[in-house]
């Protein structure tokens, strides 16, 4: 097939882009007036309201956040529960040099709302802790990153780089490949807290409290998670988790590269379903640009997303029941997962890590036989997972190891920011694809489903369905076939104009030139774009300046905030409940360090 | 060119498995240095002969026992390794073992970062000799694209390794293949000790 066909024969006449353009979001006067609403009910004055954002947007007084950020909690209309994100921005030019962001999201209203604060070098925060639980973790990677103190917090300290780390990587002036040597002596000491219903009863207690260490190097952490626990006998009285073992570096090293040379590290975030990261990423910078992927790169996109969602939640479950002891399983689901990856490997050329689109579309057109074939392996699918499901779920053993162990209830999950299947597993029927539908998932029949209970046993069942939910609507897509067309917007600007153009017109090869040189610009702003990722929602919150680097990319990370809540999970609970209860959160360190 | 097996249900292609002993090989196994010697009489005596050290290292080459230690995308496609498709026990390093003091081989699939580098040096000093080390993929051999703050630029940087597996990640067949080199590498009895 000649690569021609890739691109539409109509040359592209819009304008070209000027450098240093503002960006203005499609939605910026929607935006606006409900953020007008927002502010006039909770009529605080330490709310200014910023305009032409894509999201409604406060910079708030520093010292009156944590009112700002009740009030929004607790008003009876507006109901912002869920605390998304929070992180910072370094604007080393400015005054006050740091912004920190702080994203709430509605549930009752379906809604977000981004708050800003602005920091200098020496001034220190109000923690938010007492508001949201979940910002616990968030604070200290603020702090780790940025060297922004928290007043009130109740556990400051590095959270992803190690103990000897000198200086704060995300700030503008650190040499990106700047490392520092852990020493032994540098090793953080962990001891958990002992959880308030067991620190009277140690007197009682027949048994001596010992402290144990799980992983990172144990076959149930998976390689690069810690937790340490406290033990009354075999019951759990204090648990702390540790992270950072796989802190590689996402955000700094986006900084550093164009737009295009990030796509391959946004793969590598939840390695088990890549491909969801990369559209999750190339759909933000699309918004960003104001441009949109042709019909047909969005129908790929679609298809591909729900056969990695279906391989996540293989993976997830194989790994799962083996961790429990059960490996037949996982013999059984790999092998439909392989032929997941046979089909990646037929798309793109890589078989797990894809880097299959690119902004404005996908790298090359699907092969002729992709429906055929994704036919099959569609067909195929519910077989194993009934199959699995009959030898599990009916299974005294599997059952008294995960009814009832690691519960979570809706609140807290709520409050920690809990999102994807875990959240649905506590009765929260909240999904992206359903919330702010992207690439048309508004247009398909499907249901989301939804368990109660927060347990293990409730996270299987969710899974489980999502799948068949997944095998559902992949056979709406491949029943409406693939759109005729090209699979990359006609713009020179965004897309590299084909090979046998680039010898053969002097325009194209100019181009050619200036895409490769000074890369893709979109507009100076910013913006915030979710998608649901194997594991919850994945967000990318890019800021542009006008140059070809991102000036910061934040990715929203699912796994982070479940982590965050899982020693909380495990009070009163025994170790092989451990083991249990961190698989079924189905923790991706790619995505929970970046 | 074998004949593929048509499965209805996959669109990967596959080879028919052959049964132990009516492959070419005939189920004969031949031991290091046997076919250079001429033995007489070998159809009645029930012995051969050769060095303790060669079949020793014919030993160890075929029965590696990996110990994964596993950190990120490389280890999925390890997993993808031991599992139905690939099916590393044909080669004879199925028993993963979790545990340093039971294995030989040390796989280090993934990204090794600075925080985790004490504790990768630690479990390969409580692994016992013989031991070998595989770096899968390009983090482990030398940081790969991340060339950042926190990442190591290589994990022989920390400890000795005997085999470099290419790749981003590498594809199962690729580690298969640096288990094959290794353990020809192991008979040959080519391996540094201590």
């Amino acid at each position: 097939m000649s690569t021609l066909t890739k691109y539409s024969a109509i040359p592209y006449t819009g304008p070209a882009p000027t450098n240093r353009q503002q960006y203005v979001p499609a939605d910026a006067q929607m935006m606006d007036a409900r953020g007008q609403e927002i502010a006039a009910k909770i009529g605080s004055p330490a709310m200014l309201q910023e305009h032409g954002q894509d999201l409604p947007t406060f910079l708030v007084d520093k010292a009156a956040i944590v009112d700002v950020l009740r009030a929004l909690r607790d008003h009876a209309d507006l109901k912002f529960t869920m605390p998304l994100d929070l992180f910072g921005v370094d604007y080393p030019n400015r005054e006050r040099r740091f912004d920190v962001v702080y994203q709430l999201y509605s549930l009752a209203n379906n809604e977000r709302v981004r708050l800003k604060i602005r920091v200098a070098e020496d001034e220190t925060v109000p923690t938010s802790v007492d508001v949201f639980q979940g910002y616990n973790w968030y604070e200290r990677e603020v702090f780790d990153m940025y060297g922004i103190r928290f007043d009130g917090h109740p556990n400051l300290r590095r959270i992803l780089c190690h103990e000897n780390f000198q200086g704060h990587a995300l700030r503008k002036d650190y040499d990106p490949a700047q490392r520092w040597l852990l020493t032994d002596q540098g090793v953080a000491h962990i001891m958990p807290k002992i959880a308030k219903e067991y620190e009277q009863e140690e007197a009682d207690s027949d048994f001596e409290r010992v402290t144990l260490n799980l992983g990172p190097s144990h076959p149930a952490t998976h390689g690069t998670l810690r937790i340490v626990v406290t033990l009354d006998g075999e019951t759990i009285v204090g648990a702390d988790a540790e992270i950072g073992y796989l802190h590689r570096c996402f955000e700094k090293m986006s900084e550093t590269h164009t737009y295009q040379q990030v796509i391959p590290y946004t793969d590598r975030l939840n390695y088990c379903s890549a491909f969801i990261n990369n559209v999750g990423y190339c759909m933000t910078v699309e918004k960003l640009l104001g441009i949109e992927a042709p019909e047909r790169a969005q129908h790929i996109r679609l298809m591909l997303s729900e056969f990695h969602r279906i391989a996540d939640h293989f993976v997830a479950i194989g790994t799962n029941l083996v961790d429990i002891g059960a490996l037949t399983n996982y013999w059984y689901l790999f092998q439909p997962r392989e032929e997941i990856i046979g089909l990646t490997e037929m798309l793109s050329g890589a078989r797990l890590l894809p880097t299959y689109t690119r902004v404005g579309g996908l790298s090359i057109d699907a092969p002729a036989d992709f429906l055929s074939n994704s036919q099959k392996i569609i067909s195929s699918i519910p077989r194993f997972v009934d199959e699995v499901e009959a030898l599990i779920m009916r299974n005294r053993i599997f059952r008294e190891r995960v009814e009832g162990v690691g519960v979570i209830s809706q609140e807290d999950a709520i409050n920690f920011g809990w999102t994807g299947p875990c959240l649905r597993a506590t009765g929260v029927p909240y999904d992206v694809r359903k919330a702010k539908p992207y690439l048309g998932y508004e247009t398909y029949d499907w249901d989301v489903p939804v368990s109660e209970g927060g347990d293990t046993y409730a996270r299987f069942l969710v899974r489980f369905e999502e799948i068949r939910q997944s095998v559902r609507i992949i056979q709406q897509a491949i029943d409406r076939g693939l759109p005729p067309g090209p699979v990359m917007v006609d713009n020179p600007y965004v897309a590299l104009p084909p090979k046998e153009k680039v010898y053969n017109e002097m325009e194209s090869l100019i181009y050619h030139f200036k895409l490769i040189m000074h890369g893709i610009q979109p507009p100076v702003g910013e913006t915030y774009f979710q998608v649901e990722g194997g594991n919850g929602e994945l967000g990318f919150y890019v800021v542009s300046d006008g140059t070809k680097h991102p000036y910061r990319v934040r990715v929203r990370p699912p796994c982070f905030p479940i982590y965050e809540a899982f020693p909380k999970m495990l009070i009163g609970q025994t170790i092989p409940d451990v083991v249990a209860a961190l698989a079924s959160l189905n923790i991706i360190a790619g995505e929970l360090d970046r | 060119m074998p004949e593929k097996i048509l499965k209805e249900d996959s669109i990967i292609p596959r080879k028919p498995g052959v049964a132990p002993g009516q492959g070419p090989e005939k189920g004969l196994i031949t031991l290091p240095g046997e076919a250079d010697r001429e033995v007489e009489g070998l159809g009645e005596a029930s012995y051969v002969t050769t060095k303790l050290e060669q079949v020793v290292n014919w030993a160890r080459g075929n029965s590696l026992w990996p110990l994964p230690f596993g950190t990120a995308c490389c280890a999925i496609e390890f997993m993808s390794m031991v599992s139905s498709h690939y099916d590393v026990a044909r080669f004879g390093a199925e028993v993963v073992r979790f545990s340093p003091r039971q294995s030989d081989l040390m796989i280090v699939a993934g990204t090794i970062v600075d925080k985790i580098a004490p504790v990768l040096k630690k479990i390969h000093d409580q692994m016992p000799e013989p031991k070998y080390v595989i770096a899968m993929g390009a983090c482990a051999t030398s940081g790969g694209f991340y060339r950042a703050y926190h990442v190591v630029q290589g994990i022989d940087e920390i400890i000795p390794v005997d085999m470099w597996v290419p790749g981003c990640p590498p594809t199962p067949d690729g580690l298969m293949y640096a288990i094959l080199k290794l353990k020809e590498k192991i008979e040959r009895g080519e391996i540094r000790r201590g």
